[in-house]
């Protein structure tokens, strides 16, 4: 039960962290980490909780997933700190209608 | 468990698209020859619709001990998604190669985006589901930001990254509590387990909403559809030509899959939520349509509306329904295609055909593109006796046989506010004169052809709609056994 509330705590921390989040990319990637590392800790103590190894391995597969979507998230930052010359969020201001 | 080499059989077209794609990455890599890649991609296509249609018809079969489905739905979504993709190959070869993009990558990614896409189509478990998510969405990011030096496509690709992932992020909370609550991730067992006994009802509705959320996010409608307008915009055209196409099919087979295959039991929870979010989509995406002048930006709002009537076929909860919001889904990436090929057709010459104004006159400088688009216009518009029309009418029938009269006046209303955008766009082309600096529009042998068919079939379909509308119902009926 403790560890869902860690859980949730995580992930709550890295929702607000995606919106309120005014000034750097980078802290969105992390903010994105942070939320797939709450979701683990929800299917390892439910894993736990259950008895039962599918939890398990799907964490495997959210780490796997979680590091190839860092490595596409810092390829497009770097493309955009090409174009922009900057990684602050207020400057994505380019399309808007 | 043994495995045998037999029980690969369902999943043989993935396995075929997945070593093509690899194929032509490695050949991209070696050769940088454009042309070889993209005749591969086009033998991929046919190759893989050839493999399904083979297995088409012999029933449900599983793979991967039940984690794979292949069934008639599956069948038919894979079929159209290779369509739709072999189209969006051919509309973009000129623009790609227009602006140095026409490589071996971009049919890489768009072949990778397709088989997850085809994973998500046949998913019967969770986390089939999602891998098959995310290999799509990881494919799309890259795609969207494939024009590195443009800023726009560069921000746009930043602002799909960050949201996509929020949406996993709220899908995976979503399964994380649903799966403590039942214990497994088979979407089947799932299902009896939740029909067998009440269970913490809180819960179920507390993953449910995350769930949804992020479904949300995936299919673009209202309240999540705030990244969809600037991607659309942002994107290089010829991409925002394929977001429209096999993704929306698998989002389809996504939201099928989690709410009726896994969580149907729990339909008096989602229902409530779809109806919403099928209201606020059909009410911002035709509104906020009227007021804009870009058009890959209207169309934008087009698909937000477009996706609320999917919806709208779902939560009925009945075979009916289903059926005529899978008939909804072809039927619009139809329509979608279409259109967007249209727009990356006019993209030429160092122009991009974005703003609304770029249409004007389209009549005489080219009759033939203005009568497709125009037709394209009337059906997505939902005018008789255009295939559009038969897919919103499908659609409300559904509703109304369902009982949910109001959502279907709510429907009508705001198809018919919509009706004004669409045919603005036939005003614009018809009865303006052409901007003076406006190109000459040159011919692209290959996709002018497909152009043709593909807006014929919109009318066609439209004069004989029964046979779609039949086998959309039995391949429902079949899959929903």
């Amino acid at each position: 039960m403790h560890y869902l509330i860690l859980g949730s705590i995580l992930f709550a921390i890295s929702v607000v962290g995606i919106f309120l989040n005014r000034k750097n990319v980078l802290i969105l990637l992390m903010a994105i980490e942070l939320m797939l590392l709450a979701v683990n800790i929800n299917f390892v103590a439910f894993s736990a909780y259950l008895n039962d190894m599918a939890g398990q391995v799907f964490v495997f597969f959210i780490l796997t997933v979680a590091a190839a979507e860092a490595a596409i998230g810092l390829a497009i930052l770097v493309a955009l700190f090409r174009n922009l010359k900057s990684i602050n969020v207020e400057d994505l201001d380019g399309l808007k209608g | 468990m043994n495995f045998t080499l037999s029980d690969l059989a369902p999943a043989l077209p993935e396995v075929f698209v997945l070593a093509m794609a690899c194929g032509i990455l490695l050949f991209g890599a070696l050769t940088r020859d454009s042309r070889l890649a993209h005749v591969l991609t086009l033998l991929t296509l046919l190759g893989a619709a050839a493999l399904t249609a083979f297995t088409a018809g012999s029933g449900t079969s599983h793979a991967f001990g039940g984690q794979f489905v292949d069934d008639a739905m599956a069948d038919v979504l894979k079929l159209m998604s290779y369509f739709a993709t072999l189209a969006v190959v051919v509309y973009s070869r000129a623009y790609l190669a227009e602006r140095g993009l026409w490589r071996g990558e971009f049919h890489a990614l768009t072949l990778l985006a397709l088989l997850g896409a085809m994973v998500m189509i046949s998913a019967n478990h969770f986390l089939v589901l999602y891998v098959g998510l995310e290999l799509m969405s990881l494919s799309l990011y890259a795609l969207v930001a494939f024009q590195r030096d443009s800023a726009l496509a560069t921000e746009a690709g930043m602002k799909y990254f960050v949201l996509g992932a929020l949406a996993s992020g709220l899908l995976l909370y979503g399964m994380s509590l649903i799966y403590g609550l039942t214990g497994t991730l088979e979407l089947p067992t799932m299902q009896a387990i939740l029909r067998a006994g009440a269970r913490d009802s809180l819960l179920l509705a507390f993953g449910l909403v995350f769930l949804v959320a992020g479904l949300g996010f995936k299919l673009g409608v209202a309240p999540f559809h705030m990244w969809l307008p600037d991607i659309y915009q942002g994107a290089p055209t010829a991409v925002t030509l394929f977001l429209g196409s096999a993704p929306k099919l698998a989002a389809f087979a996504f939201t099928m899959r989690l709410l009726v295959d896994g969580l149907e039991p729990a339909i008096g929870d989602w229902q409530g939520m779809l109806a919403v979010m099928a209201v606020l989509s059909l009410a911002i995406g035709n509104l906020a349509a009227i007021m804009q002048s870009n058009i890959k930006r209207m169309l934008a709002y087009s698909t937000i509306s477009h996706m609320g009537f999917v919806l709208l076929g779902v939560l009925t909860g009945s075979l009916a329904g289903y059926s005529s919001g899978l008939y909804y889904a072809i039927i619009y990436v139809l329509m979608g295609v279409g259109t967007f090929g249209l727009v990356v057709y006019l993209s030429q010459g160092g122009f991009e055909a974005d703003a609304l104004d770029d249409y004007k006159g389209l009549n005489q400088r080219h009759p033939w593109l203005a009568a497709i688009m125009a037709m394209l216009m009337f059906s997505l518009a939902g005018l008789p006796p255009f295939v559009g029309f038969y897919a919103k009418l499908y659609v409300l029938q559904a509703l109304v046989g369902a009982d949910w009269i109001w959502l279907a006046v709510v429907a009508v209303l705001f198809s018919l506010i919509g009706a004004f955008y669409y045919l603005r766009v036939v005003k614009l082309m018809y009865f303006d004169s052409p901007v003076a600096d406006a190109p000459v529009v040159a011919r692209q042998g290959g996709a002018q052809v497909l152009l043709s068919v593909n807006g014929l079939a919109v009318l066609v379909l439209g004069l004989v709609p029964q046979a779609l509308i039949a086998l959309c119902n039995q391949a429902m009926q079949l899959s929903l056994q």
